[in-house]
């Protein structure tokens, strides 16, 4: 084979995604319950689906606006503005985006200069570090522990800001830790990002998800809808991942820069994803609450469960994770996963993959049946017994 | 009679599932079990939580041969008892599974269960058109039922998702 130099650096010293792994090893286990499932297990409710099936038997089938149906625009300047109390203009400050994820890409790219540093709060998702690579910033891990519940402190932004800071990348409720960020919380870390000039990436995708406490948008916060970049979507709260339907609001500037990549990159979001949406904003409210609250129900079983079994639980406030220590059993997160799927046959996430933090931690899913729940705690359960 | 928001999410809890056990409640909505184990008997005292009971697909029990026909009533009311007098009369009958009072075309929606229908067309025509208040009925017969109090019947549509994901 001739030895070739095709693939950039870039993508040559991407790490691959340390959640492939355990997808090939679970994937090839037969009678697994899976806690490791990052979605939810409802199917999309069918009133969105029917929109969008007729929404091709009517024809609609080609290109929308770049940023998307204008309807869809101000359904969703309508919701944000009911629901979270932030005003975007539906036509100079929303875009519908393929998925929360491209969302964050456009961001990034349309902030970034060459070498200027993004705070990534970890653990957190996968994607938000390589993007940042992508988009030619440096991302500057910092973690957060489970004695602070896997908030940010002040502290910690402070001491890892630097001349060359651009933005942070929070989310909250978080993803794998389920830790939500309260009003005070937010206005804290507000006041080191206005202090420091620095925009805010605010990934909300769960912000249907919230169990304890209200929900509060970083960008309500005072000070803060001109520089938070505010990233959701369908996928969670609507039940609607393989859609990828998300939308990103900010200011009018940073809006036209994001504009100009999502128009050359991708063009427009699908177009019937975008009438399922439509649907969901105008008419779905019900079922988003009632899926609230079944995974409310499981959230209590589980994290009371894990506690009971001796796997100390913080109570997430949101998402639909729980984020139990592992450390008492003495295995790194990593062994305790594998042991686990290979021997008990569960799949969870070890909470290293999720970056700093994530360390003797375990990501479990509860958008799982009661049966599946109840299963799994009690093949957990003989697992720590056996290896105690 | 009013409920607390707690004891409505046990009933819902409940109302899903009858045989889910009362720690499965208690850790489901944070509240201690004996909590919880005084929410359902002030429920079953009051008679709001009438029964519990299992949903069954009888079509597929080869040695079940029922038949079931909702029909609708046409009924004179009566003069300080409205429709109750003669619904109470119809509810009484063993065959008779449900019956509403329906705003309408028609006033009283009965359901038998029967073995045959033939069976049902007696009870029909011997016992509900004889009564004096009713005027006239329309039997309409089951051929299979799709979803029943918000349950489908067909078997549960796979989990299509991937086992691990981000």
């Amino acid at each position: 084979m001739i030895k070739t130099n095709y693939v950039s650096d870039t993508a040559r010293n991407m790490k691959p995604s340390g959640i492939r792994k355990f997808f090939d090893l679970a994937s090839g286990v037969e009678g697994v319950v899976s806690l490791g499932v990052g979605e939810p297990d409802f199917v999309t409710p069918w009133r969105y689906r029917e929109a969008a099936i007729n929404s091709l038997e009517e024809g609609y089938t080609s290109y929308t606006a770049n940023a998307g149906l204008i309807q869809l625009r101000e359904e969703i300047a309508s919701y944000m503005s009911r629901r979270f109390h932030v005003d975007y203009s539906p036509d100079k400050q929303i875009i519908v985006t393929v998925g929360a994820s491209q969302a964050i890409d456009i961001a990034l790219r349309a902030i970034l200069n060459p070498g200027e540093e993004v705070i990534v709060v970890e653990p957190c998702f996968v994607s938000y570090a390589p993007l940042v690579v992508m988009a030619g910033g440096k991302a500057v891990s910092v973690g957060t522990t489970k004695e602070s519940d896997f908030k940010l402190l002040p502290q910690q932004l402070e001491a890892a800001i630097t001349p060359n800071t651009k933005a942070i990348m929070i989310c909250s409720p978080n993803n794998p830790t389920g830790s939500q960020l309260s009003k005070d919380d937010l206005e804290a870390l507000a006041k080191i990002a206005i202090k420091h000039d620095l925009v805010v990436l605010s990934d909300e995708i769960y912000a249907e998800l919230v169990y304890d406490e209200e929900y509060t948008s970083f960008a309500s916060i005072d000070g803060m809808l001109d520089r938070t970049i505010l990233i959701s979507g369908f996928s969670k709260g609507f039940a609607m991942t393989g859609w990828r339907l998300g939308f990103v609001c900010a200011n009018e500037e940073i809006t036209a820069a994001m504009l100009k990549i999502h128009q050359y990159a991708i063009m427009c979001a699908p177009t019937a994803a975008q009438h399922a949406a439509l649907e969901a904003l105008r008419y779905g409210f019900d079922y988003v609450e009632d899926m609230r609250r079944s995974y409310l129900h499981r959230r209590n079983y589980l994290v009371e469960s894990f506690n009971e079994i001796g796997l100390t639980c913080h109570k997430p406030g949101g998402a639909f994770y729980a984020f139990p220590s592992i450390e008492s059993t003495g295995m790194t997160s990593e062994e305790f996963a594998e042991r686990l799927l290979l021997e008990e046959k569960v799949a969870v996430v070890p909470g290293d993959v999720f970056g700093l933090g994530g360390k003797g931690h375990i990501r479990c899913s509860y958008a799982t049946s009661m049966d599946q729940l109840r299963e799994a705690v009690t093949r957990i359960e003989r697992f720590i017994k056996k290896t105690s | 009679m009013h409920l607390t928001d707690s004891e409505i999410e046990i009933m819902k809890i409940v109302e899903e599932n009858a045989r889910i056990s009362v720690e499965d409640i208690a850790k489901m909505t944070s509240l201690p079990v004996s909590d919880v184990e005084v929410t359902l008997k002030k429920l079953e005292d009051s008679n709001i939580i009438v029964r519990y009971a299992a949903l069954v697909d009888w079509s597929k029990v080869e040695e079940h041969e029922g038949v079931t026909a909702m029909i609708d009533v046409k009924v004179t009311p009566k003069r300080g008892v409205g429709f109750d007098e003669t619904a109470k009369r119809i509810y009484r009958y063993e065959e008779v599974s449900s019956v509403y009072l329906m705003s309408g075309a028609y006033d009283l929606s009965v359901v038998i269960e029967g073995k045959s229908m033939n069976e049902v067309a007696r009870f029909v025509s011997d016992k509900l058109s004889t009564l004096d208040s009713v005027i006239s009925t329309t039997t309409h017969f089951i051929l299979k039922k799709y979803k029943h109090d918000g349950t489908v019947f067909s078997p549960p549509e796979e989990d299509k998702r991937i086992v691990v994901s981000p």
